[in-house]
């Protein structure tokens, strides 16, 4: 079957069979593999793509259900060779070892802090909670999040841990 | 893995879809948001001939609430639930047990359809369609009928559904002001299914005493059911910590887990009596404002949140 829809901003065209994933379609097919697939089954958060601004595991979600609809993947959130406010984010905490989950937490929080600018500590472990880590035990990925916050119009910084919003540059998108 | 092979249909209309999956073919399967079957499929434990994928057909994805209670479409999803802010007064133990189901990015896709059909014995909504005396709304090329969940869930993932049928909405009956409700569960991660839950309610009269009571439990049994002998013990009695004691041993008394790979029966049978516990008591704390003595022999047994 022939699908079409967006990916970071570009119209595509793939054929695919009925059954295959989007994070097949995305990673096969276009060779965007920012998306990492982890477990297949909806469990580790790792394949986390945007679709119409909503966070959404690509591994359950088949290519041929995204027709006409506009994807955000991890590619999409740089301004070409210029991190985003929050990837940035993530490099001054080191919120990244391996940097497997990376693309997952990344979508995931950026869908969050689009909708939800002033998310609580709390509002974004209980949102990240569906995304695994197994290599940074969470704590600087939840103050990358918090610092970032600030660049999506949400409260400056992470006062607690002493990172001041400015550093993010305010360059919202 | 990666699925097995299928068709893939998208019919733009309830009538198409129903006569695909009533095609003689056989072995047709609806797809709502996936968040089930898809795992499913990619566990291999189905292989079905054809998806009937519901994302075009219009309609079945309104909250309607008025006098006679609340109508949920089949393609309502969790996230439309999470932001339903009626639902606080309208239904208040699907608005307190909404946060615990499934994860963000599995919240804007699952569907209240595929949450009934698929039918996990531990999934928070078919308990409360359980515990709050829904009714489930059922449509096939034969026409349509109404089904109380009750007689619906028949087991672990098996319903009362036909192969061909569809889920179109559940209706819940109207909530009195000043019922008194909770819902507890524990699940290992936050928005994973859980181990246990209960959703509890009750009418109080002006002498303290429960009428109409309803102890609902997930995660306890094969099936989501009401755990009536534990509602005997707290049903025309005044409800304090006495009470609210009784009913939890029944509870723990009533249900039949089964070991899993999670907690042991054991563990499950305690757990039921600690939420049911705590659930009551919170219950009887939110329409009085707080009894104490009810409280303060649920917090020995932890945090409630
Ligand atoms: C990691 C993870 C954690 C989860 N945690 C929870 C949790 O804590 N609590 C919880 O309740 N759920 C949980 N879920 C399940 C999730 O909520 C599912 O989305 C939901 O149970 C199924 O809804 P769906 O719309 O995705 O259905 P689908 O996956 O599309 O379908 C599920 C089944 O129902 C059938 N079906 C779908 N729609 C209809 C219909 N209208 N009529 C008849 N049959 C239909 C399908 O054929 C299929 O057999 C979790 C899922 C994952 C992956
Ligand atoms: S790969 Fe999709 S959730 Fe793990
Ligand atoms: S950085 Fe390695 S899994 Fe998260």
């Amino acid at each position: 079957m022939e699908v079409s829809f967006k990916v970071n901003g570009n119209a595509v065209k793939a054929q695919v069979e009925p059954r295959t994933t989007l994070s097949l379609c995305l990673r096969d097919h276009l060779k965007l593999t920012g998306t990492h697939v982890g477990c297949e089954h909806g469990v580790c958060g790792a394949c986390t793509v945007i679709v119409d601004g909503e966070a959404v595991r690509s591994c359950l979600t088949l290519a041929v259900q995204v027709e006409g609809r506009s994807i955000t993947t991890v590619e999409g959130l740089a301004h070409g060779d210029e991190l985003s406010p929050l990837q940035a984010a993530f490099r001054r905490h080191n919120a990244l070892q391996c940097g497997f989950c990376t693309p997952g937490m990344l979508t995931t929080a950026h869908a969050l802090l689009t909708e939800e600018p002033d998310a609580s500590a709390d509002r974004i472990r209980e949102v990240l909670s569906g995304n695994l880590c197994r290599c940074t035990g969470y704590v600087s990925i939840v103050e990358a999040v918090l610092d970032a916050r600030a660049a999506y119009g949400g409260p400056a910084g992470d006062t607690a841990h002493g990172h001041a919003a400015a550093a993010t540059g305010g360059a919202g998108r | 893995m990666k699925p097995p092979q299928f068709d893939y249909a998208a019919p733009a209309t309830l009538p198409e879809a129903l006569a695909l999956l009533a095609h003689p073919d056989g072995d047709a399967r609806p797809l709502a948001g996936g968040q089930s079957l898809m795992p499913v499929l990619a566990f291999r434990l189905a292989s079905p001939r054809l998806l009937v994928d519901l994302r075009r057909i219009e309609g079945m994805d309104r909250i309607d609430i008025d006098a006679q209670g609340v109508r949920m479409g089949a393609k309502v999803r969790w996230c439309d639930i999470e932001r339903d802010a009626r639902l606080r007064t309208a239904l208040p133990p699907l608005a307190e047990a909404i946060g615990h189901v499934a994860h963000y990015q599995i919240r804007n896709r699952g569907t209240v359809g595929g949450s009934l059909a698929h039918a996990d014995p531990a999934a928070e909504l078919p308990g409360i369609a359980v515990a709050c005396d829904a009714t489930i709304e059922v449509a096939s090329v034969r026409g349509t009928r109404n089904i109380a969940a009750a007689d619906f869930f028949q087991g672990a993932l098996a319903t009362a559904l036909e192969p061909d049928e569809l889920v179109t909405a559940i209706s819940f009956p109207a909530w009195p002001a000043g019922r008194a409700s909770a819902f507890e569960e524990l699940a290992r991660r936050h928005g994973d299914f859980a181990m246990a839950g209960t959703a509890v309610w009750f009418d109080l009269d002006a002498a303290g005493r429960a009428h109409n009571t309803h102890i609902g439990v997930i995660g306890a049994s094969d099936r989501p059911r009401r755990l009536t002998a534990a509602e005997a013990k707290l049903d025309g009695q005044v409800v304090d910590a006495r009470s609210i004691g009784e009913a939890a041993c029944a509870a723990a008394g009533a249900c039949d887990p089964a070991d899993d790979l999670h907690a042991s029966a054991a563990y499950r049978r305690n757990l039921v009596g600690v939420l049911v516990e705590r659930a009551l008591a919170r219950a009887l704390a939110g329409t009085r404002g707080g009894l104490a003595a009810a409280g303060s022999t649920v917090n020995r047994s932890g945090e409630s949140h």
